[in-house]
């Protein structure tokens, strides 16, 4: 952000005139591709009051979304709790000292970030469909969780994993000079200190858990999406739905990233006294989705 | 040291919270459900009008007519009928798992299906069919050589079409409802399944006067109520279905749930006799 | 085994992952180009450009890309009749590769962005210094740094972008591997794990070399400092 402000001068009388011009055709470029949006919209139909007026019934909002928007957090909680978990375990499992386990641990990671996670989604719901083990009404919000948290329980054992990374040498061994032995130094300083640096980056994965629940859709977990399509189908309003269902998630995640933002600032003196972090490490992510 | 960990433990009350909060307002809920005494699971569609469709807290459509109607001489009140979504996916596990203890819900009758599963019924002899915008002049599958069709995913209705004029594009969609979206904006010819799903697409509010039924089914689809293997409620299901078509309480369902349609079912086959029990 | 092994005989792998490559293919292409021209504006002095690109990407961000990919069929292609194709499949495989674009453009600018943040501000000083302007300052000093600054990150997107082109099935691409993968195992139930570890290790072998790839090159690419 900082280079932001140094690419270009402070401009003059020139530049501030360029700079208005820019302005108004920009806006007006903006401006004219909601116009064309809107009137495609408009023109077939689809911005009548009949369309929207359901979004202004209670019973929509107590049938359909509520019922939805909860199945959704729900989803999405627990996914976000057994990730955590997940995560600190492998994470952990990483940087242990004996080999064999580092490797085990960083296989399996590695393994599940590179599988997509619908892929998971689908192989849980009907393996556990067909094994009779799971109730069949329960195994689409297993095999969401499940997958959900394999997915991001990897990511955030990275996280966690370059978090203690990122602390400075001298923690470890201050740990170690105290007495204490290697894991117990990771457990009590190095990783405390490692999730704090991390939780901007921890929150931005957990709008990656909200955003992904919505593929519960395709494995019919009844979420926000699913409810929304009902909506639709039974209303005739499948559009309008779509942008209600959007604008739910937006505001939710919007907000989440919001939070991640102002911690990242609020927790930054915490990570003044480290040495810079590895490639692509939080520092870098939690800087990234300020807004200008 | 200290704030490190107050911190720490912060994120895991706030994950925990989360949990907590989400988590329990749902068992209370399901706790509350199965508390009425003696009740009737009902295995429908939640997602197709017409047949079985979540209105929100209330239930529409044929199959929950007929459904209702069968519960009704089996000794249940409407209040003691719990519904729970069937998919097509899960029948056959809801059945064999004891989740449910009928299932009305667009379930065709196979043998394969026999297999696992027993039936009652049929109480609707349905067909694949054809959907198309009012004014088309599509009348067969045979017409549908360089059109776009639609139908859900995986459907293996579609695939015969397919399989049968190779030059008929397919769509798949994950609901027919995105099918007839498409076909409203002009860019989907025709939608297939049996016709009387098709039927009660066309009927909605949203959709009256768009669509027609081709009438012209090329199949037959024995509509049976699904039952858990070795039931013993077969016979007293095929008593209630024979007299609900008896009493015109079956015509009226029909009529009442494809109004605005312009759909008549095929006489030839229905209203059906229900086969007799395994 | 011998089961296992027939399958492949029945369905054409492949040309599922082939599918799936394609998609991934065109749109991290237009990605690349939408989510530079994002970056642009955020870094670029003009406010209404600033304010495009950010409520752009906050909005595409923070939305569920099967959300993206619905709105794709029933929006672009079913309400406003949008063909990209006289054919039907290759117009539907189209919107789905727009869907996908516009998506991962955000995140390519943010990627972008974070690659600019890593030029020092010196470079933009001197820059100014002798006499360049925005554009020509962007194009010739800040971006080529911010790109190779910026490697590991793309590359991170690169792979996300192979992973979501599985969510294309909802956006009606019936080709494409987590499709064959669900018709595969409801035909073979028995055979649901090979099945789905197969799908899997496609993944892994096209992915990891990707990261691989990209942390060698972000390395052999790094300006040095």
């Amino acid at each position: 952000m900082s280079a932001q402000q140094v690419l270009f001068d402070a401009p003059g009388p020139r530049g501030r005139r360029n700079i208005l011009i820019g302005n108004i055709v920009g806006a007006l470029i903006v401006l004219g591709i909601l116009a064309w949006v809107i009137s495609a919209l408009a023109g077939k139909g689809q911005l009548t009051a009949g369309m929207w007026t359901p979004f202004l019934e209670s019973r929509t909002w107590q049938f359909f979304i509520l019922p939805g928007l909860l199945n959704t957090l729900k989803a999405a909680g627990i996914s976000i709790v057994t990730s955590v978990l997940f995560g600190l375990v492998f994470g952990i499992g990483r940087l242990s000292h004996s080999a064999p386990i580092r490797w085990i641990a960083g296989i399996v990671v590695e393994f599940l970030r590179a599988v997509p996670v619908l892929l998971m989604m689908i192989f849980f719901w009907l393996a556990l469909g067909s094994s009779g083990s799971v109730n069949p009404e329960d195994a689409p919000l297993i095999a969401v969780v499940l997958a959900l948290t394999l997915y991001n329980g990897s990511v955030i054992a990275e996280l966690v994993r370059s978090g203690v990374h990122g602390l400075p040498k001298g923690q470890r061994e201050a740990g170690m000079a105290i007495g204490l032995t290697r894991n117990q130094s990771l457990r009590n300083i190095e990783v405390p200190q490692a999730l704090i640096a991390m939780l901007p980056a921890l929150i931005s994965q957990f709008v990656v858990i909200l955003k992904d629940s919505a593929l519960g859709f395709i494995i019919t977990y009844p979420e926000l999406l699913q409810f929304t399509r009902r909506l639709g189908v039974g209303e005739g309003n499948v559009i309008p739905s779509l942008f209600v269902a959007a604008a739910i998630f937006i505001l939710i995640n919007f907000a989440l990233s919001t939070l991640a933002t102002r911690l990242s600032v609020l927790l930054s003196f915490r990570t003044k006294g480290r040495k810079p972090a590895a490639k692509g490490s939080i520092a870098l992510d939690a800087s990234t989705p300020a807004p200008t | 040291m200290r704030t490190t960990r107050y911190a720490a433990a912060a994120v895991a009350a706030l994950a925990a919270l989360t949990l907590s909060a989400c988590g329990g307002g749902d068992s209370a809920e399901s706790e509350g459900g199965d508390a009425g005494g003696e009740t009737v699971r009902i295995g429908i569609k939640f997602d197709q009008p017409g047949l079985g469709y979540d209105e929100g807290g209330s239930y529409s459509g044929f199959d929950v007519d007929v459904a209702k109607y069968v519960a009704g001489e089996l000794g249940y009140t409407e209040k003691q009928i719990k519904f729970v979504e069937a998919p097509s996916a899960n029948r056959e596990n809801l059945l064999s798992n004891n989740q449910v203890d009928m299932i009305f819900a667009t379930y065709s009758i196979t043998d394969t299906r026999k297999e696992t599963v027993d039936f009652a019924g049929p109480y609707f002899v349905a067909g694949q069919d054809l959907l198309v915008p009012t004014d088309s002049d599509i009348t067969g599958p045979e017409d549908l050589e360089g059109k776009n069709l639609c139908s859900v995913t995986g459907s293996t209705s579609a695939q015969k079409i397919k399989d049968q004029y190779p030059g008929v594009q397919l769509v798949e969609q994950p609901g027919y409802a995105e099918c007839v979206t498409a076909m409203g904006g002009g860019q989907i010819d025709a939608v297939t399944t049996d016709d009387i799903i098709l039927a009660g697409l066309a009927a909605q509010e949203a959709n009256a006067g768009k669509f027609k039924v081709v009438g012209n089914t090329f199949s037959e689809e024995n509509y049976g109520v699904g039952l858990p293997k070795g039931s013993d409620k077969c016979e007293d299901i095929n008593a209630a279905i024979t007299k609900m078509i008896d009493d015109g309480a079956w015509e009226e369902a029909i009529t009442k749930n494809t109004e605005g349609a312009d759909y008549t079912y095929n006489a030839e086959l229905n209203p059906p006799t229900p086969a007799p029990c395994a | 085994m011998e089961n296992y092994l027939s399958l492949f005989e029945t369905y054409n792998v492949p040309a599922a992952f082939w599918v799936n490559i394609q998609l991934s293919f065109w749109a991290a292409i237009w990605a690349l180009a939408i989510g530079t021209v994002l970056a642009l504006f955020r870094i670029s002095p003009i406010p209404s450009l600033q304010l495009f690109g950010a409520a752009y990407v906050n909005i595409f961000r923070n939305t569920p890309l099967t959300i993206i990919l619905a709105f794709g069929f029933l929006g672009l292609f079913s309400v406003m009749q949008i063909s990209l194709a006289s054919d039907l499949n290759i117009s539907l495989f189209r919107i789905a590769i727009v869907g996908l674009s516009l998506y991962h453009a955000a995140f390519v600018c943010e990627a972008i962005r974070s690659g600019v943040n890593t030029v020092p501000l010196g470079q933009a000083e001197a820059a100014r210094a002798i006499g360049l302007s925005f554009l020509p300052a962007a194009r010739l000093i800040i971006l080529p740094q911010a790109f190779r600054g910026a490697i590991a990150p793309l590359g991170n997107v690169l792979i996300a972008l192979i992973k979501n082109s599985t969510v294309a099935a909802a956006g009606s691409v019936a080709t494409e591997s987590s499709g064959l993968m669900k018709t595969m195992i409801e035909f073979r139930s028995d055979l649901v794990i090979p099945i789905f570890l197969t799908f899997a290790l496609g993944f892994v072998i096209l992915v990891i070399p990707i990261g691989l790839l990209t942390t060698w090159a972000s390395r052999k690419l790094a300006v040095a400092r």
